[in-house]
């Protein structure tokens, strides 16, 4: 093993493929870290993987995944080990050895092609449930990703876009491996890959840093008797309703009831099953979005007829985009009612069913129901316990893993680290930023063997085909049974070696299994081919394979065009042979007739400079820029204050025994002393300009002007506490913000024992001018309020409130405080409490009580207002300077709220803090680490390598008028001033310059320019043209008789 | 004799199968087109599909080529609003298809001609079930007006 003189190994490994494994393995993988990501189902991918749609966006979460997969299946430095779990790990940080037990997937994973012939021939798969009193010899299988509403076969591929894309044989169930009758599989398997022989393999591995991503389990309704224990038919949880609603679901998208299939009319949700209650005290954090988004997704299937009740204690909308979506739910018409206790029970006949509970001011109501659905809370995954004891951490009193207040990703072991629903439940993004976080942390830890075991992949050198005729050679794959079990292959060879430049055309059983793939080698040089198209599957897949195998051979990976045979052709047509045989030619001719056109395209090399900008150097900024100093490179941390700090400065304490002044000085000690780091303080940025890989800042300190050139930008500016105008804030000396009143507490020795504080939630806040939740003011508050307890214990502490948004751990903190006795009071938004002031200063609040039905009066001594903490006015102008957009509500807005949370659409430019919304410290922190990795990634290179299919502009033709800039998301074109000299006369104009290392290629820019200026290489108009043009051109029809085959061409 | 084999017996007598063009995305619609063959949500096979990286990458131009050269019906397909893989290519392909839609209805090429459709990379069913109507509206429709003499 290759290792640096301290026995350092570069290399990690990740436990659990869900979307934060995937994550913090491509963020490694991408530094030069080797990566072993071991996974214990047949394929990666993770609760994430079930979900028809995401939170607030209603994004297909399918869409946004799959290319992940993809990345991941596809990335060199990433062995993906499934069906694995850990069985020890020894060693130190920076050197472990990790004893992994892999268990049998009895299909050879190098032959299977994922064609899943073999699933069909399973006879588990086939097998019906017993009719009453009887038992089937066979058991059908509940299919675990449609949560048990469908069967599956014994051998199976988990669900389409599975990684590995390979079969696998569940051994419980498999009648050879527990009879040794059957053995259909093995019989129809072309590629010979079933292996019954297979055993469980142990085996080592080394590395530095280990990364644990477990995930979560949902909470068993089998121990609810309330909620019929899983009995009653047509109570489902929340994860069975998304596969209820999603397209890849037991029912095709359709929203039915299980007992009958028939649509309901009303669907009830109850929140909080198996969280916030006795046992669990700590919230879920993503049920109530989760269950606002499947009420939203049903009522789009069954438009406005469906009724649905969402029963909620507290609607916990605490994150981007959240309340506004909360809000668009009311709209639409899903009614939330604030209720308690409720239990079910089943008609048995209509198998509807009735809830009972306890609403807002205290009245029994019962209400009858075609379908419930419940929202289970998160629970640490069951493996919890054995993880803690292999890896040796340590885990909360709910066996998540314990980390601390400003150490979001250290678990307690030293180079091991945590992201994920693992250490507290959390939602999608969240989850992905502690990835990418922890990720960091292994970066920082193995920065000097950054490299060390990665590999390049080395090709041979690119033939030069300049000049030549096209000679292309067309590979028509069989799939097994898949393709040619429909179409007639032999003839659609025959047929595309009659096409004009087509030098060779043959059939393969399996074009993509390792034999065909040589033999596409062998006769790109038998016939000097210098364009291949592959007859198959889809390209999504397999394009990338069949790419790298044109170029192994010696030819530019973009002459290579597919046609999609099979998803859009055999099985799309199954049951229509001449037809299918038709359009299949049809397909074949318009991939020649492209690949003809197709032109050599190279990636480029753009050198990258090394440093880093961050700017701000409040929390956020400075944990950045120490996480980004720490892999080695070189930071200027920009901020406009005198003092480092921020907005942290006015913290003195946190919920919990953590001490944020400590930690902040620590903070701005190390930073400040970090070789690595250059402070610039009172310094603002005058001009931003370039991009990924080369921006270039001047930034202005009292005048001195300085500039420096950076490979990455990070934006953490913060935000401000909103002063508001209500409640006489500034009028009366009694009435403060949260942050001035736990100044006040924490620095007034003077401050005499109130006898009374009232606190006033969501001022100027969750309403028209500013719809969002500021999701950190109800914690805050009850901080506040314990900390009057602590040092005033006879103090009447009153805290008004809409919903108490205390997520996730925090909800134990809101417990102890009413236990302490402080009173927690809803008001109505309709019926604002109101402030008021007697002749001698004296504060009265008066507020309408909904459980109690009557107005309360409360004679105060302070008001405290939870006011909302608003953006920078000055993000406007930053923004602007670095082309980043802001959202609606004037914060940064990332470039996808799931799977890019701390990128900007703009390449190499990244956000976190409290500029992106606000957060507490520990997310800040982990946000910061977040785009320390993302950062790292780009400057651990010395080149960024362009995509090759990207949009050119023609020069002579570009009239310089910018429509292409306003296009483009990702600012690649730019107008550039240039000289142009016709015939004699010489002048400076604009033209359009699209920079390769921005440009991702999707020809909008093509589209859109009116000079017709610009091409999208490998999609050019011309391209587009002629495979147009090349539309069922000669085949006129195809019979097929008694097996003889005939073409009228 | 299978309900499939009836159909396609009545194709083969009423002789015209429709030629119809659909531009697809990489990400989504293409991807819907996929899930339709795996999830063997079965379709006329009358469609082709011309795969881009974006819809924001189908020109107006490509419209017309597709039909001049003869395509009885286009479809421009793409992500649903706010899911485009290169963040708002759709809502330009919206934005083009509005005052694309009025130009190829005043050249007197019927509507159902040329269809918008957004389709995700999950929805295999409802990309059969396009193709399926599609292809029916334009079986009553007939060839296209613009149809190059002499092509059945």
């Amino acid at each position: 093993m290759e290792s640096n003189k301290n026995n350092k190994i570069g290399a990690a490994v990740v436990l659990g493929g869900g979307i934060a494994g995937m994550q913090a393995s491509l963020d490694l993988a991408s530094s030069g870290i080797k990566v072993y990501l071991v996974e214990t189902k047949p394929s990666i991918g993770g609760v994430m993987a079930q979900l028809d749609k995401t939170f607030p966006t209603n994004d297909c979460a399918m869409c946004t995944m799959a290319p992940r997969l993809v990345e991941i299946s596809r990335h060199k430095n990433i062995d993906l080990i499934s069906l694995a779990e850990v069985e020890s790990v020894k060693g130190e940080a920076g050197n472990f050895t990790v004893t992994v037990k892999k268990r049998p997937r009895y299909v050879n994973e190098d032959k299977c092609t994922g064609c899943g012939s073999c699933l069909a021939v399973c006879p588990v798969g086939k097998a019906k449930a017993a009719a009453d009193g009887k038992e089937n010899k066979i058991k059908p299988i509940p299919d675990e990703y449609n949560e048990g509403l469908s069967t599956r076969p014994a051998v199976s591929i988990p669900f389409p876009q599975a990684i590995p894309n390979k079969a696998f044989i569940d051994s419980r169930y498999c009648l050879y491996l527990n009879s040794g009758k059957c053995g259909n599989c093995k019989k129809a398997c072309k590629a010979d890959a079933i292996d019954f022989e297979q055993k469980e393999k142990i085996f080592e591995l080394n590395a530095g840093a280990i990364i644990a991503t477990p995930g979560y389990e949902l909470f068993d309704i089998g121990s609810k008797p309330e909620y019929g224990q899983g009995k009653f038919e047509n109570v489902v949880t929340a994860i069975k309703f998304e596969r209820i609603l999603s397209a890849s679901g037991p029912y095709q998208g359709k929203v039915l009831r299980p007992s009958d299939k028939k649509v309901p009319k009303n669907i009830g949700f109850i929140q909080c099953v198996g969280s916030r209650d006795h046992e669990r005290d700590y919230c879920s954090a993503v049920c109530c979005m989760y269950a606002t988004k499947e009420a939203l997704i049903a009522k789009e299937h069954l438009g406005d007829q469906l009724e649905i009740d969402i029963l909620y204690m507290d609607i916990r909308a605490y994150g981007k985009g959240f309340e506004e979506y909360y809000q668009r739910a009311q709209k639409l018409g899903v009614n939330y009612i604030r209720s308690r206790v409720p239990s079910i029970e089943e008609d048995p006949k209509t198998k509807n069913l009735i809830i009972n509970y306890l609403s807002d001011n205290d009245k029994k109501v019962s209400k009858e129901y075609d379908m419930i659905v419940l929202s289970t809370g998160l629970l640490a995954p069951k493996s919890a316990k054995q993880i803690s004891g292999t890896l040796g951490i340590s885990l909360n009193e709910y066996n998540f893993c314990n980390t601390g207040s400003f150490s979001p990703v250290n678990s307690s072991r030293d180079g091991i680290f945590v992201a994920g629903p693992f250490t507290e439940p959390k939602d999608v993004p969240e989850t992905v930023t502690q990835a990418s976080g922890a990720a960091a942390k292994a970066l920082s830890l193995l920065s000097d063997v950054r490299g060390t075991l990665v590999k390049e992949k080395e090709y041979p050198p690119e033939k030069d085909i300049t000049g030549q005729d096209a000679r292309i050679g067309v590979f028509i794959c069989h799939c097994g049974k898949n393709i040619g079990g429909v179409a007639n292959v032999p003839e659609i060879v025959k047929y595309a070696s009659t096409l004009p430049s087509v030098v060779h055309a043959e059939d393969n059983l399996y074009m993509c299994s390792s034999d065909a793939i040589d033999k596409i080698k062998q006769k790109i040089e038998e016939h000097h081919l210098n364009r291949v198209v592959v007859a198959s599957c889809t390209p999504r897949t397999h394009e990338p394979l069949f790419k790298n195998t044109i170029r192994e051979a010696g030819l530019n990976e973009y002459l290579f065009e597919m046609a999609n045979i099979r998803e859009h052709c055999t099985w799309a047509h199954m049951h229509e042979p001449e037809a299918a045989t038709k359009k299949a030619m049809g397909l074949v001719q318009m991939a020649v007739a492209k690949s003809r056109l197709l032109e050599p395209l190279y990636r480029q090399f753009v050198p990258i400079n090394q440093d880093c900008l961050v700017i701000g150097g409040g929390i956020a900024g400075m944990v950045a820029a120490m996480e980004v100093a720490n892999q080695g490179f070189l930071v200027h941390l920009v901020e406009k204050e005198e003092k480092l700090g921020g907005g942290a400065r006015k913290l003195h304490y946190l919920l919990g025994n953590d001490k944020p002044q400590e930690y902040l000085n620590d903070l701005i000690k190390s930073v400040s002393s970090h070789e690595k780091i250059m402070v610039h303080t009172g310094a603002n940025i005058e001009s931003f300009s370039g991009s990924i890989g080369k921006f270039k800042t001047i930034i202005n300190s009292a005048g001195t002007k300085q500039e420096f050139e950076h490979g990455a930008t990070i934006v953490a500016t913060g935000a401000i506490e909103h002063k508001p105008s209500e409640y006489m804030y500034g009028k009366n000396k009694k009435v403060m913000t949260q942050l001035e009143f736990e100044e006040k507490l924490s620095t007034d020795a003077q401050l005499k024992p109130p006898e009374c504080v009232v606190m006033i939630q969501c001022v100027e806040s969750r309403n028209d001018e500013r719809p969002y939740c500021s999701r950190i003011c109800c914690g805050t508050a009850v901080k506040n309020a314990l900390k009057i307890k602590e040092k005033f214990p006879d103090t009447g502490v009153y805290v008004l409130y809409r919903d108490m948004r205390t997520f996730g751990f925090m909800e134990s903190y809101y417990t102890k405080a009413r236990q302490k006795g402080i009173v927690f009071a809803i008001y109505n938004n309709e019926k604002k409490p109101e402030l008021i002031e007697s002749n001698n200063g004296n504060l009265t609040v008066k507020y309408f009580d909904s459980t109690l039905q009557e107005n309360i009066e409360i004679d105060s001594d302070y008001v405290v207002l939870s006011t909302p903490v608003t953006p920078r006015p000055e993000n406007k102008e930053l923004a602007s300077m670095l082309k980043v957009p802001l959202d609606q509500n004037k914060f940064f807005l990332e470039a996808h709220i799931k799977l890019k949370p701390v990128d900007f659409a703009t390449d190499g430019i990244f956000l976190c803090g409290i500029a992106h919304y606000p957060k507490s410290i520990k997310d800040s922190i982990a946000q910061a680490g977040a785009v320390a990795a993302r950062a790292g990634a780009i400057l651990s290179k010395k080149f960024i390598e362009t995509e090759g299919a990207i949009s050119v502009v023609n020069e002579a033709k570009c009239i310089g008028c910018g429509t292409c800039v306003t296009v483009c998301p990702y600012n690649a074109p730019a107008l550039e001033e240039v000289t142009v000299t016709v015939e004699e006369v010489t002048y400076k104009t604009k033209k359009s310059k699209i920079n390769p290392a921005a440009c991702k290629g999707c020809g909008s820019c093509a589209a859109a320019c009116p000079a017709g200026a610009i091409t999208a290489s490998h999609f050019s108009s011309k391209e587009i043209r002629e495979v147009i043009d090349a539309f069922d051109r000669g085949v006129r029809s195809v019979s097929i008789e008694k097996g003889v085959v005939e073409v009228t061409v | 004799m299978s309900a499939e084999a009836v159909a396609a017996t009545a194709a083969k007598t009423n002789g015209w199968e429709p030629k119809i063009v659909a531009f697809c995305c990489n990400w989504c619609s293409y991807g819907g087109a996929d899930s339709a063959g795996m999830g063997r949500f079965q379709q006329p096979a009358s469609a082709r599909i011309i795969r881009v990286m974006c819809s924001g990458r189908i020109d107006p131009l490509h419209v017309f080529n597709a039909f001049l050269e003869g395509a009885d019906a286009v479809l421009v397909t793409g992500c649903h609003i706010g899911d485009c893989h290169y963040v708002n290519g759709n809502d330009k392909t919206k934005i083009k298809y509005k005052y694309l839609e009025n130009v190829v209805h005043e050249l007197g090429i019927e509507k159902e001609r040329l269809q918008l459709n957004w389709i995700s990379a999950s929805e295999g069913e409802k990309f059969a079930n396009f193709i399926r109507d599609v292809t029916e509206q334009i079986k009553k429709l007939g060839p296209s007006p613009l149809k190059p003499e002499g092509v059945a």
